[in-house]
């Protein structure tokens, strides 16, 4: 029988070689890819060992780490609450990050390239190891507003302020919004029946409106139709169209005029009052004169189809197939397919008031080191020039005249506002459409753009225009920001 | 094998002026010491990085520990005396080893727990308990089995008893076998849960290894041959096959799929040990393989293992295998260090998975010196079946070894995602005391089997001379009718 004892014997080592084999498969060639795999929760608990830096606006912490007892040793703290929740984003160690603290999270938990050095410098003085500080563009008074604003007439809906000049984002609010204090636990239990709790609750709370959402723009895209007229040869005071309604090229569809009002006396009216009364008639036959080929370059020089990252990754905006001319028409007072991001939207407005200079929108104005040194610091970006100086001037003076005719609350004296509004129709069986309000101010000088969407016509309905429910807010927030801010 | 067979008497190494001591308790003494040391440091180690503190305490654990090995060492000395100086070093350093790793996953959980707010109980000091029962267990064998070669006589007593412990947990009510993780093999006695089936796996080795080496000529001439095999005649196969389907029926049916796999497998090869013959190994490997066909849509348990062992990371089944593969991988070469890294993330982290914590904090160069030990106690096992001079010995020490062979593969093949997952535990490593004590008794006799292969051969009686054939007488031979 030893002949097959010593067969067996070689089997036996043959599977231990196996075992081996498979051993240096798992932990030397594969080792990387599962250390760095998502679900890895171990890499999670190593970040949980070490305080992660600080997320920072305005002088305030909105989100910062303090040491507890249990084995996760520090909790995430979010002071500014549901408010800021679309800029700063939750940590959880079950369900992952987003926001800022998923896009700066090499920064925040310390183990970036940029902190190489300080790593080394807290290794050879024994100094524990610890998360770099992110400071934000946010305005917290603007932030605050714009979320107080929304929530406290119980919309849906959103806000993004931009600074024209450097594209830094002021304010990104949401309505309805989470508290992520309530994701930043340590009791795996209590996160999932608060992550339940948000994924049902309605109106989708932890969706970032702002930036992944897109929506209709209705008449706020009058703008980049009216942008595509004066660089193809037509001036403020061009005559066009004042009918109440026209027939859409090749069908028999009626597109009417908001409430089926003439556009001003005449059978033309100037671009400027056409602008100004929002007229639906005028701006369809622009685009179909200008052409879909215009329309397009005009509106991807304004930002759309543009791969953002603020840093977090925006939507993009699209204008749709255009197939015929009908669909031109409709593109051009912003209906059919075209659908933009609340971000676009105030990204537009913000080439208008940079003089036509669009600026990349970014929301970190600087990381620092925990020795308090500046690691890396915002440096203003232009995407593109959207229109001619002159062109930027003259679309300026058209939506001066705009907000001149534009109802609702909370005009500001002494301000003043360029402003257009917008009332998208998508489709809905109640008919209730979002209401837009994309403005910058003060006209001559300007400090902040921004747009607002109110969601299904907001407290109003199938009465609601951007006017009534959309400019209110906007106009508060741009006193938050000339007068609380800065 | 390579030592010369000396004179008996000499027990301590170089003390015997004239032919050198092959016995070598004293290099077993040596080596017993020389793994305390190591069972010390580790603890040390899990001590330094968890709690940060060092009592003197660690020290009188470690000689608490050579107490406990020193007196199974007497029990060698005293009744197996000739005995393979490895065996018991390498089974008290993987022991050790082992109990160090489930006092870090007790660390672990007890965090964990006191950061939920649950109650906690360590389960440490039980498998201490349990190494206490089993050394004392392990000198009982020794002591009582004097000669392997009398369980030889009990063979078929061992296989019925064999069957009847294996089938107990299936028969018996949930109150006295409950089931649990989804498989119906303990025995609640009290406090206490054993598994009968890891003792019915080493009486049923001695069933095979004696039903075997008594029918061993019937098994490579009679019978008729069947496509170029010659098979024996089926009531001579009838009762091993009998017991080895009943067997591996009886584990299947408690959904326990790594001791039916274990079952299997070392019969198989005891088969072929027996028998000199590859096309045993061949028909079983087929029939395994037309089982497995069978098996695979009919137990819904038997998919999720599989699905979880092709997809790891996707598969919702296989969260263990994926929290395990992680905590391999973020060990890597070097390991975390012990008591650096987070074993108790993984489900089972002291039982089925105590290879995954083992590796996680010792990295693959631990895992690597973890199995060459196992290596060398199965070789050391083998090499006293080899050396042995009975058919029954030969044989009996190669299913043991090979047993702990089979349960290593599919223990370490399962928790690194080279074979399906199924429930076997690390020998002598792994927390649970069925499996322990099993497996010191398995040791116990490869000691036994050792002391007879390594045991200077007494002067015999001289055989009676034989009669040259040519001067034999003719024997009158009835005539077959």
């Amino acid at each position: 029988m030893n002949k097959p004892l010593r067969r067996v014997a070689i089997a036996m080592m043959a599977m231990v070689v196996l075992l081996m084999a498979n051993a240096t498969y798992v932990q030397v060639i594969k080792a990387d890819e599962l250390r760095n795999d998502q679900r890895n929760s171990r890499t999670l608990y190593d970040e949980y060992s070490r305080p992660r830096g600080q997320i920072i606006a305005g002088g305030e912490s909105l989100a910062n780490s303090t040491e507890t007892n249990d084995n996760l040793r520090f909790l995430r703290n979010y002071p500014g609450g549901p408010a800021f929740a679309p800029v700063t984003g939750y940590h959880s160690f079950v369900y992952g990050s987003n926001g800022i603290e998923r896009a700066q999270n090499d920064i925040l938990n310390g183990t970036d390239d940029s902190l190489a050095f300080t790593r080394l410098s807290d290794l050879v003085t024994g100094r524990e190891p610890a998360g770099a500080d992110v400071e934000l563009t946010v305005n917290p008074a603007m932030q605050r507003t714009a979320y107080e604003q929304l929530t406290s007439k119980g919309f849906e809906g959103s806000v993004v302020a931009l600074d024209p000049k450097t594209g830094g984002i002021l304010a990104m609010a949401n309505a309805p919004s989470y508290d992520p204090n309530r994701l930043a636990g340590h009791s795996a239990e209590q996160l999932e029946q608060e992550w339940n709790a948000l994924n049902s609750q309605e109106g989708d709370p932890m969706t970032n409106r702002a930036v992944s959402e897109i929506y209709p723009p209705g008449s706020s895209f009058k703008m980049i139709t009216a942008a595509a007229a004066l660089e193809s040869g037509y001036t403020p005071n061009s005559p066009v169209q004042a009918a109440s309604s026209i027939t859409l090229p090749n069908t028999n569809t009626r597109l009417p005029n908001y409430n089926g009002n003439n556009c001003g006396s005449g059978s033309t009216a100037p671009l400027t009052e056409a602008l100004a009364r929002s007229c639906n008639t005028a701006f369809a036959e622009i685009a179909g004169d200008v052409g879909a080929e215009k329309m397009r370059e005009t509106a991807a020089s304004f930002g759309f189809g543009q791969d953002l990252n603020i840093p977090m990754r925006v939507a993009k905006s699209d204008m749709g197939p255009m197939e015929d001319a009908a669909a031109l028409y409709q593109s051009g007072i912003g209906q059919r397919d075209v659908r933009v991001t609340p971000m676009q939207n105030a990204m537009m407005v913000s080439a208008i008031a940079n003089g036509g200079s669009l600026m990349k929108p970014e929301l970190v104005k600087r990381t620092v080191a925990p020795d308090k040194e500046t690691i890396d610091e915002m440096d203003p970006q232009k995407l593109e020039q959207a229109v001619s100086p002159e062109v930027a001037g003259q679309l300026r003076d058209m939506m001066v005249q705009s907000e001149e005719r534009t109802k609702g609350s909370g005009k500001i004296a002494n301000v003043e506002i360029a402003s257009k509004t917008g009332t998208a129709q998508h489709g809905d069986a109640a008919d209730q459409p979002h209401g837009w309000y994309v403005a910058f101010a003060p006209a001559s000088d300007p400090q902040i753009a921004l747009a607002v969407i109110v969601e299904n016509g907001g407290d109003e309905g199938a009465e609601a225009t951007g006017g009534s429910i959309a400019a209110p807010i906007g106009r508060e927030v741009i006193r938050a920001g000339l007068q609380g801010g800065r | 094998m390579s030592q010369p067979v000396a004179a008996a008497g000499a027990t301590s190494a170089g003390s015997a002026p004239a032919p050198r001591a092959t016995a070598r308790r004293g290099t077993e003494l040596f080596l017993l010491i020389g793994a305390a040391v190591i069972v010390t440091a580790a603890l040390v180690l899990v001590e330094i990085n968890q709690e940060a503190t060092l009592t003197r305490q660690i020290l009188y654990y470690g000689a608490a520990f050579l107490g406990l090995f020193g007196l199974a060492h007497v029990a060698v000395r005293r009744w197996a005396p000739h005995a393979d100086p490895l065996i018991l070093p390498l089974v008290a350093l993987i022991n050790g080893l082992g109990l160090v790793v489930i006092h870090r996953v007790d660390l672990g959980n007890a965090e964990e727990a006191a950061g939920s707010g649950a109650t906690f109980t360590a389960d440490n000091p039980k498998q201490v308990l349990w190494t206490l029962v089993s050394i004392i267990l392990f000198c009982l064998v020794l002591g009582l089995v004097k000669d392997h070669r009398t369980l030889a006589k009990y063979a078929y007593t061992c296989g019925l008893t064999g069957l009847v412990a294996l089938a107990l947990p299936a028969v018996l009510p949930s109150m006295l076998a409950p089931e649990i993780n989804g498989a119906k093999i303990w025995l609640r006695l009290g406090p206490l849960s054993i598994q009968p089936g890891e003792f019915a796996k080493i009486l049923l080795m001695v069933f095979f290894a004696a039903y075997l080496v008594a029918k061993r000529d019937l098994f490579t001439t009679a019978g008729r041959r069947f496509l170029g095999v010659d098979f024996p005649r089926p009531r001579d196969l009838a009762p091993l096959l009998v017991a080895w389907a009943l067997s591996i029926g009886i584990v299947v049916l408690e959904r326990d799929l790594g001791t039916s796999l274990l079952f299997f497998g070392i019969l198989l090869v005891m088969l072929y040990i027996a028998t000199e013959r590859a096309v045993w190994v061949f028909i079983g490997l087929t029939l395994f393989g037309v089982g497995c066909a069978i098996a695979y849509p009919m137990f819904g348990h038997v998919q999720q293992r599989v699905d979880g062992w092709l997809n790891p990371l996707e598969s919702e089944s296989a969260y263990q295998l994926q929290q395990a593969l992680f905590g391999m991988a973020t060990g890597g070469i070097g390991g975390t260090g012990l008591g650096g890294g987070r074993p108790a993330i993984v489900p089972f982290a002291q039982s089925d998975f105590v290879i995954a914590s083992f590796a996680e904090e010792l990295g693959f160069v631990g895992l690597a010196a973890l199995l060459m030990m196992y290596l060398l106690l199965m070789m050391r096992g083998l090499r006293s079946a080899l050396a042995v001079r009975d058919s029954f010995g030969k044989l009996l020490g190669g299913g043991l070894s090979f047993a702990i062979a089979l349960q290593l593969f599919v223990v370490v093949g399962g928790v690194t995602g080279l074979i399906p997952l199924t429930g076997l535990t690390a020998p002598f490593m792994a927390y649970g005391g069925s499996s322990l004590l099993a497996n010191y008794m398995l040791v116990a006799l490869l000691l036994r089997i050792s002391d007879a292969a390594r045991r200077p051969q007494t002067p015999s009686t001289p055989k009676p001379k034989q009669a040259p054939i040519a001067e034999a007488h003719t024997e009158l031979v009835e005539r077959p009718r």
